[in-house]
């Protein structure tokens, strides 16, 4: 016998004047192999179609659906019903901006972030389309990838106790992207130029070490590994600046 | 009204788009980018397996090169592909993986030594030389004579589309996300512009540049079960097919791609083949090395995907609840192998179908993928029938890629495609100047704004518009699938025209108010029925079987009467069916038309007689 699910979500539309912010409850019955994706799909077609959420690739892969899933914030694509209880409440990532309901703005949070942290490779190296490519041990491209496949979905930054209180806070998104960088041959930053960028509160030695952030990671990055390796090394360089080397 | 101006209007910021607008902005000049989502969402970022250049850096890829590429895609395409365009494409994409590699891409590198791989099931051994150690590696797709397909790890979209926005981020090419273009701005000759529609407030803005770039990807979404993501739904096919001048290319060629999970048609890449997974029938037997001793799972997606089909056909299916399917097996593979360079189909498996792809088979069967066809332009990217207008990756009908596009070709072509189109985009800007009628503006603006009061009003009717989606869909699907038939067509253009005439009488039930997705939806539902009738009566039409169009009643590939491309028009907005021209599939022939190699089938020569002419 199928369960019986209730939805209870957060429901407000900033550009409806007649709108409140509250919460709402939709009934529907399980399916085999329910997500999110297709439970959220089924609401807004047969029962309210102003129903706001975010997809895009509902795979897993493009980081839109983040949400607090029964308190949780998670990618609602890849959320199984049936490892759900039958009571469900879905609410908007904290932190962003709320464009309606369960829709909020990563894009704008995150594109301030590439600027703040500069996220492309600096060199002063022209190319040239003539020449072969630099090589690269494969390790080396290995580990670049792995801390590369950050989605931008947000969890980490709803999840993060100092992000909820510092709208500056680069968060472990941003502060993983300074260690993707870091590692990579090919940008000639040095450890100083990143210490301008992540020395400071609004940085690294902004942590408070709660590491929700990797408790919350859909795709499993390793953020607590992250934090503690750029926080030592920009702990060193702290020093060799205090003592002038 | 907010009117933003810029020398180049990209809409869509995927690879293709994104690529393009960087040439514009190196080339100094301002580059805005309008995409549905943030930009690093866009599809480009789904694409696992890889993108093909001929780099030749590894074992299996020695002594390939441009030539052996070009050979490859054109017979890929069942030689419907422009000749000059396909030749373009594989001469750049080596020097564009390297650029990528400048700008950051962590591509997988060459490892040197020996080692082994898997064919068919069974172990090879092979060995890297030494002096290839650390450049570009690639691994082997479908369709090609060499491994040739550039990777990083199965991320390659999401790696180098993160590389590219970053790049962009460095220029200052402006990305407008949770924005919509909802129609182009033109007089009849020139394009000025878009009308958008924010999508974090609901309100229009005009966007007016010089150059105007359709770059939005695929529009699969018209399809009830695709593996593009839900953005994909041809929004900018649609502005481009209102103006009435502008025509799509070869709708009818659609790629249906063998390895979509069942359920929820998410897609495994390609790459699970092509490092030596095999397809399993119900009996758990591999089948595909009996049709195709040559290739084998490694023939081009259109001949693997056709005898998959065939071969549920026999009975030899895997019944489900959701319909029959067969197996992916990347068991032999190995954990490490799987979790490493397979990590995404790992994660998708476990999370999606609770299946441990290292212990398990993988349920899949062919899957809506990719659209060949699109906004036909020249070989400059520029489109046909309106100046300024431009068009460049999957949204466009280039055309690399004829009737079927190879594995590892259609990432590799937003980023080359890209860098060529984008610039012959800042050639055409310099010097180049517009003067914008602000009576052609301000009456496209009061068009579009009276079809979003009469959609909310229901001034035209209460179809609800969720309904008429699913009448379209389900129409393409019955009729315009892996194998077609004269019956099965003029049905489904039957049911499409019935479906039109309700799309023209959609109203809201909801109040239409801000990021309404209702309206969204809504205000593309006429454009999608009308994509869906371009792509069913090119099929009708079309009396042959070639690459991914494959018509039970005229098996045989036509190279007398069907060496063409199809040109759709919507000519009149009020018109019932399209109007289909016809223009020569390519001016130059480096190969001319033969056999593939592989996917037997009958082919009427050019020169054949008359008297054997089909129907």
């Amino acid at each position: 016998m199928a369960r019986s699910l209730k939805f209870n979500i957060f429901r407000y539309n900033p550009q409806d004047s007649e709108s409140t912010p509250h919460m709402e409850s939709f009934v529907l019955e399980e399916t085999d192999s329910m997500t999110l994706f297709i439970a959220l799909n089924r609401i807004r077609e047969e029962q309210d179609p102003s129903l706001q959420f975010d997809f895009c690739c509902r795979a897993g892969i493009c980081g839109s659906c983040g949400m607090v899933i029964n308190g949780r914030p998670g990618l609602a694509c890849h959320t199984k019903t049936k490892d759900l209880p039958a009571d469900i409440t879905l609410l908007p990532l904290p932190v962003f901006q709320l464009v309606g309901d369960l829709s909020v703005d990563t894009g704008s949070w995150f594109r301030e972030l590439y600027d703040t942290v500069e996220s492309w490779i600096h060199t002063k190296k022209v190319f040239d389309p003539a020449a072969p490519e630099e090589r690269m041990e494969d390790e080396v491209a290995e580990s670049i990838y792995e801390l590369d496949r950050c989605i931008e979905c947000g969890c980490c930054i709803a999840a993060c106790g100092t992000a909820r209180m510092r709208p500056d806070f680069l968060g472990a998104a941003g502060i993983n992207k300074v260690g993707r960088f870091l590692i990579d041959p090919r940008d000639e930053r040095t450890e100083q130029d990143y210490y301008e960028i992540i020395g400071t509160d609004m940085g690294i030695f902004g942590c408070m070490g709660l590491l929700a952030c990797e408790d919350v990671c859909p795709k499993h990055m390793p953020l607590q590994n992250q934090l503690g390796f750029l926080r030592r090394k920009m702990g060193i360089t702290a020093l060799k600046n205090f003592f002038g080397k | 009204m907010q009117t933003i101006y810029t020398d180049v209007l990209v809409i869509g910021a995927g690879l293709a788009g994104e690529r393009a607008a960087i040439e514009a902005a190196q080339a100094g000049f301002s580059a805005i980018c309008l995409s549905l989502v943030p930009s690093r969402r866009s599809h480009s970022s789904a694409a696992m397996g890889g993108m093909q250049a001929a780099l030749g850096n590894c074992a299996k890829g020695d002594g390939d090169c441009p030539d052996v590429h070009f050979s490859d895609t054109v017979k890929g395409s069942d030689w419907g592909c422009d000749q000059e365009v396909a030749r373009m494409f594989a001469d750049n994409a080596p020097i564009e993986m390297r650029r990528l590699a400048h700008w950051g891409v962590p591509w997988g590198r060459v490892v040197p030594g020996k080692g082994s791989y898997f064919k068919g099931g069974k172990l090879y051994d092979k060995e890297e030389k030494e002096e290839n150690r650390g450049l570009i590696n690639s691994r082997d797709f479908g369709g090609t004579a060499k491994w040739r397909t550039c990777y990083v790890s199965d991320g390659t979209g999401h790696s180098v589309l993160y590389t590219v926005d970053n790049v962009c981020a460095k220029l200052g090419v402006e990305v407008h996300d949770k924005t919509e273009a909802i129609s182009l701005i033109h007089d009849g000759a020139t394009c000025f512009g878009a009308v958008a529609r924010c999508l974090r407030t609901g309100e229009l803005r005009v966007y007016l540049a010089k150059a105007s770039v359709i770059a939005t990807g695929g529009f699969g979404r018209i399809y009830p079960g695709t593996t593009n993501a839900v953005i994909c739904d041809g929004g900018g096919h649609i502005t481009a097919l209102n103006t009435g001048i502008v025509p799509m290319g070869n709708m009818e060629a659609v790629q249906f791609h063998p390895t979509g999970i069942v359920p929820t048609e998410i897609l495994v890449t390609e790459g699970c083949r092509g490092d030596g997974g095999t397809l399993l029938d119900v009996n758990e037997e591999r089948f595909m090395h009996v049709y195709e001793p040559e290739k084998q799972e490694l023939a081009s997606r259109d001949v693997v995907a056709r005898w998959m089909t065939h071969h549920i056909r026999q009975g030899k299916g895997v019944k489900s609840p959701y319909g029959d399917h067969l197996w992916l097996d990347i068991r032999h593979l190995g954990e490490k192998h799987i979790t490493g360079k397979l990590r995404e189909v790992y994660e998708i498996c476990t999370s999606f179908l609770g299946v441990d792809p290292i212990h398990q088979l993988i349920p899949v069967r062919p899957t809506h993928h990719y659209s060949m066809g699109g906004v036909r332009t020249n070989k400059d990217g520029a489109a046909y029938g309106l100046g300024g207008l431009f068009s460049v990756g999957e949204a466009a009908c280039w055309d690399m890629h004829g009737f079927n596009r190879l594995g590892g070709n259609s990432l590799a072509e937003t980023v080359v495609a890209g860098g060529i189109v984008g610039k012959k985009i800042a050639e055409f800007l310099q010097g180049a100047e517009v003067t914008f009628n602000s009576a052609v503006i301000d009456a496209e603006v009061k068009k579009q704004q009276e079809r979003i009061q009469n959609v909310i009003r229901c001034k035209a009717g209460t179809e609800n518009v969720y309904k008429v989606r699913a009448a379209m869909q389900d129409a393409l699907f019955k009729g315009a699938n892996i194998f077609r038939t004269k019956e099965g067509l003029t049905e489904c253009i039957a049911t499409l025209q019935e479906t039109l005439a309700r799309a023209r009488k959609v109203g809201l039930k909801s109040n239409g108010l801000g990021v309404n997705p209702e309206l969204s939806a809504a205000l593309k539902i006429e454009g999608q029925v009308k994509m869906a009738l371009m792509l069913s009566c090119g099929a009708l039409n079309r009396t042959e079987s070639r690459g991914s169009h494959n018509r039970e009643d005229f098996p045989a590939r036509n190279d007398r009467d069907w060496l063409s491309r199809t040109l759709a028009y919507w000519k009149s907005e009020t018109d019932d069916l399209p109007t289909l021209k016809y223009e020569a599939a390519t001016q130059v022939f480096h190969i001319p038309p033969g056999d593939r190699g592989y996917g037997k089938s009958e082919i009427i020569k050019a020169d054949a007689k008359a008297e054997s002419k089909g129907e």
